[in-house]
């Protein structure tokens, strides 16, 4: 076996060394009855790259890649273009085989990138600081409930109904534990009046933007109505780069931003790994889950970064820890860190202005066909069309005209009827003219 | 240091130590400022065209003021990632002996094979038709999962190993509601990881702990002792974290379900057992799989890991959305409470989508490439490994229950420091000097001073032998009283010692712009 260099001689002088007949007399603990021979695993035996690659190949095969027709899915993950450098660079053998920094005098690589990192997320959120990461955009946001329970000393959290409908299935099965978490209705296309909502027993309020329909919201006067009340305001992103054109969550008045930041450097993978960022105010630091790096300096005086706060953690606090995460999405981050340092402020600038122009043009090339209707005034690179017929009956014909023409709203909401006939389209900078044209017309066929 | 004959005896020498160069740079070694303190405003390493938008559909959201990102060229980003890497240890250049973290190679094959684009280039939403590759994909780590672990499902989503942990005591804490009872009390071992009692907590039950026996196992008898009506499930890692196999495991196993608790196994060491022991055969009710140790995932720096929870019979039903079922008319995942076939009962969802993709793919390139005969090949090779290690340096080292075989982790504690004025702390970073990462300090608590090593079945025997040889030396020069190399270790890394309590007690989390200096001060 290519992995393991070990050889039947150098097991024998190991076995020697320890005074051991033979392999099994290490296994002596394991209860004999648990011990299982091989022919009990209806398993293949060892295989070499070059049959492997033929089988995955095969699976990979049997998919329909995003890039390879005209393609409008997002609602929570965006196909965006990777910078060839950056695959490159986190593939170099000490970040991607490296553990988590615990040796900080062997890991400034890991920590400076982390460092860096957090600073990347706190000025796009306009929040004052951001942990090292969490697993991704929903789980940061469960996170960020439980957060906001501990710091309110509340346990109601009211989610808007234009959450993601998967992240506030994520929320719930969790803040629902020891809390209480209220969906309020789904209202596609219209911003619902959560502020009446919000009374002294609400800990958060949790408020997407743009929500999952791609509307944008104004955090400002909901932010205000939650703070009269003593409440928190959480705010959700899942397509982070939006901020480089809107206006940031920390700047309308956020306690807490929870987002996805899949849509830098990272590929859409079917849903994961990706990256999820956590921001917040300095005041609620100590209450803030997940590793934090921090600058320090070494027994020379030299500038250096090290994991921080660990008093908070499950391995210093374990069962009064303020979360139980423990592994995070290090390479993610580093993706998102790197393509989002080639972007620097210009790059981004252009790239959400790219995105939103060609959004736009996407939605006024479909509206002029008869019957449909734009339910999302304001948006950035993703909205809601209103189809004269079943938006998932469209997107399944059209599947067959090689053209993938977004999410039908109700493979996220089945039971609302107002959502049967949605169609929530994303455009980005990957998607090209000839696409909107082609999509476009097969549109107008369908219908 | 000088030899006899007055020659430098190699790096770190005296003139090694003192000699300043004019860059601030030494060698390959080069500072690196931060990316914000680099660039200049304008640059891009991205080009893209300017697009023209107008107002009207921006909602009156558009940002104000500027986002305050530094501007670089492609060739600049990437010389400073590189040149941050280079200030990392790796187990691509070194062994890695981190108790409890499986640091193994991690085969670049797998890396190739998640950025096909049938993998990598799919959205989680796509039509379900459009993904039967990656979804059968999914279905074939499942049945490897299931027939190593001998376990009747899996749930693919969550996301790393506590989020593993959180899926399979959701899991229980709905089994056990579904039988109409309230079970609030959660048993863990002294020796357990720090994640076993954050994760009961986080789960809504009251952590209550087991001691250990003296030779490193779980009390069974105060394991016995302690159950009761009111005790939902225990949590243990087995291979327990002393490195060693739970001898009444069965037993344990066989209390807990007479009890009507559950008993949820941490599978962070199943790379010891991995295709000779099936958790189901031990009474293994749900274990989480840590693709990223026991599979070979990359750690990254900290992560992405991937979870993967299997489920006894009994506690399959309650397996969290979405569910990937198989007909014929190809498979499916079931998404929704309400498409869920008679007798399950999905407790929720652990995250957005389907869990880690990539980690899933790097994963079945491992078992692929292994088969279930290499599987057993590397956990005997693991286990093997450890019981050299622990055979080389137990006579200098202390190894608190050294007697018995380990599995594929050694610990030993600080009891052979005794009386030298060196520490674990100093002992692991003096390793730093040697070119070793450290072994895993201070965990578990149950011993002092611990110091756990997994060697892995990654290393040559060549390499363990360096490795043993260093570890000795280190051990007898500390014993003798040749503690200098040990004062302020490590001397040769890219950072000396760092000031932890410092970082904690004034936080700087991020960069900030140096506030300007006023135009008085700067004139005087």
């Amino acid at each position: 076996m290519r992995y393991h260099p070990l050889t039947p001689t150098d097991r024998a002088d190991m076995l020697a060394k320890i005074g051991a007949p033979d392999v099994n007399a290490l296994f002596r603990d394991v209860p004999k009855e648990a011990i299982v021979s091989r022919a009990k695993f209806d398993l293949p035996d060892t295989k070499g790259e070059l049959d492997v690659e033929r089988i995955l190949s095969r699976f990979s095969a049997q998919s329909t890649a995003a890039g390879a027709v005209p393609f409008f899915c997002g609602a929570g993950a965006y196909r965006h273009h990777v910078p060839a450098s950056v695959d490159h660079l986190i593939q170099r053998s000490e970040f991607l085989t490296s553990y988590t920094p615990y040796q900080p005098e062997i890991a400034q690589g890991t920590l400076q990138y982390l460092f860096e990192f957090q600073t990347q997320v706190a000025l796009l959120t306009g929040m004052e600081v951001a942990n090292a990461s969490m697993y991704d955009g929903s789980t940061a946001a469960a996170e960020a409930v439980l957060m906001a329970q501990r710091l309110t000393r509340r346990k109601k959290a009211i989610l808007s109904g234009g959450v993601h409908p998967h992240y506030a299935e994520t929320i719930e099965t969790v803040a629902a534990l020891q809390g209480e978490v209220i969906r309020a209705p789904v209202t596609p296309g219209e911003a619902e009046d959560i502020a009446a909502m919000i009374d002294d027993s609400t800990a958060c309020v949790v408020v997407q933007s743009p929500d999952v329909f791609g509307l944008i919201r104004n955090l400002r006067p909901i932010a205000e109505a939650a703070h009269a009340k003593g409440a928190l305001l959480i705010a959700v992103c899942t397509e982070i780069v939006s901020l480089g054109l809107l206006e940031s969550p920390g700047a309308q008045g956020a306690d807490i931003v929870a987002a996805e930041g899949q849509s830098i450097g990272n590929s859409l993978n079917f849903g994961g790994p990706y990256v999820g960022l956590f921001a917040t105010r300095e005041k609620f630091l100590r209450q803030m889950p997940g590793r934090i790096c921090g600058e320090t300096v070494d027994a020379e005086g030299r500038r250096g970064y090290v994991l921080t706060l660990s008093t908070r953690e499950q391995h210093i606090r374990r069962e009064k820890a303020t979360s139980n995460i423990c592994t995070n999405s290090g390479l993610c981050c580093l993706a998102f860190t790197i393509h989002l340092s080639l972007l620097g402020e210009e790059g981004l600038t252009r790239l959400s202005r790219l995105n939103h122009a060609t959004a736009s043009a996407l939605a006024d090339r479909l509206i002029k066909i008869p019957g449909v209707d734009l339910i999302t005034p304001a948006f950035f690179n993703e909205f809601t069309l209103r189809l004269p017929k079943s938006a998932a009956e469209i997107v399944d014909q059209l599947v067959d005209e090689n053209i993938i023409a977004g999410v039908p709203a109700s493979r996220l909401l089945p039971n609302d009827p107002n959502a049967t006939n949605l169609l929530i389209i994303a455009a980005t900078e990957t998607t090209s003219e000839d696409d909107c044209a082609t999509f476009a017309q097969a549109l107008a066929g369908a219908l | 240091m000088l030899n006899s004959k007055g020659r430098p005896t190699g790096a770190g020498s005296a003139q090694g130590e003192t000699f300043q160069t004019i860059s601030g740079d030494r060698g390959l070694d080069h500072e690196e400022a931060l990316i914000f303190e680099l660039g200049r405003p304008g640059m891009t390493g991205v080009d893209f065209p300017q697009s023209q938008i107008s107002e009207s559909r921006l909602g009156g959201q558009r940002r104000q003021a500027p986002i305050g990102l530094p501007g670089l060229s492609e060739p600049e980003v990437v010389r400073h990632y590189v040149r941050l890497s280079r200030k990392n240890y790796a187990i691509d250049s070194g062994l890695y002996p981190l108790g409890s973290c499986t640091m193994k190679h991690n085969p670049r094959l797998n890396e190739k094979m998640a950025r096909l684009p049938g993998f990598a280039d799919v959205h989680p939403l796509q039509p379900q038709k459009t993904v039967q590759g990656a979804l059968a994909l999914i279905s074939e780590l499942m049945r490897w999962l299931t027939t190593l672990t001998g376990m009747h499902t899996v749930a693919m989503s969550p996301k790393a190993g506590a989020h593993g942990e959180l899926c399979g005591l959701l899991a229980i804490r709905a089994a056990i509601e579904a039988r109409g009872e309230t079970r609030k009390r959660i048993l863990v071992p002294q020796s357990a990881h720090g994640t076993n009692p954050a994760t009961a907590a986080l789960a809504g039950f009251t952590v209550d702990e087991v001691p250990a026996t003296a030779d490193g196992h779980v009390d069974a008898d105060a394991l016995e002792a302690k159950l009761g009506p009111d005790v939902a499930a225990i949590m243990l890692t087995n291979p327990n974290t002393c490195g060693l196999f739970e001898p009444r495991i069965l037993e344990m196993a066989n209390a807990v379900h007479a009890a009507g608790a559950y008993f949820y196994c941490d599978g962070a060491n199943f790379n010891a057992i991995a295709g000779r022991v099936r958790p189901g055969d031990l009474g293994v009710d749900a274990m989480h799989i840590n693709l990223h140790k026991t599979f070979s995932t990359p750690h990254g720096g900290g992560g992405p890991g991937a979870g993967p929870v299997v489920l006894s019979k009994a506690l399959a039903p309650f397996a969290p959305l979405p569910l990937l079922t198989h007909d014929e008319n190809g498979f499916h995942y079931v998404e929704h409470h309400d498409d869920v076939k008679a007798g399950r009962a999905p407790f929720g969802r652990m995250s957005a989508f389907h869990g880690q993709m990539g980690m899933f793919v790097r994963a079945l390139s491992y078992m692929l490439s292994h088969g279930a005969d290499g599987i057993r090949q590397a956990s005997e090779d693991a286990v093997l490994s450890a019981n050299y290690v622990l055979a080389s340096l137990k006579d200098v080292m202390s190894a608190p229950f050294g007697e018995g075989p380990c599995m594929h982790e050694a610990l030993f504690d600080d009891s052979f420091l005794e009386g030298t004025g060196v520490t674990t702390l100093d002992f692991a970073k003096a390793m730093i000097d040697e070119g070793y990462h450290p072994m895993t300090m201070y965990f578990p608590l149950v011993v002092h001073g611990a110091m756990l090593i997994e060697p892995t079945e990654s290393e040559s025997k060549e390499s363990l032998d360096r490795f043993i040889h260093v570890l000795r030396t280190l051990a007898e020069e500390a014993k003798v009283g040749n503690t200098s190399r040990f004062e302020g270790a490590p001397h040769l890394a890219p950072r000396r010692r760092l000031d932890e309590t410092l970082a904690a007690r004034k936080p700087v989390l991020r960069w900030k712009e140096a506030a300007p200096v006023p135009v008085a001060a700067a004139a005087e």
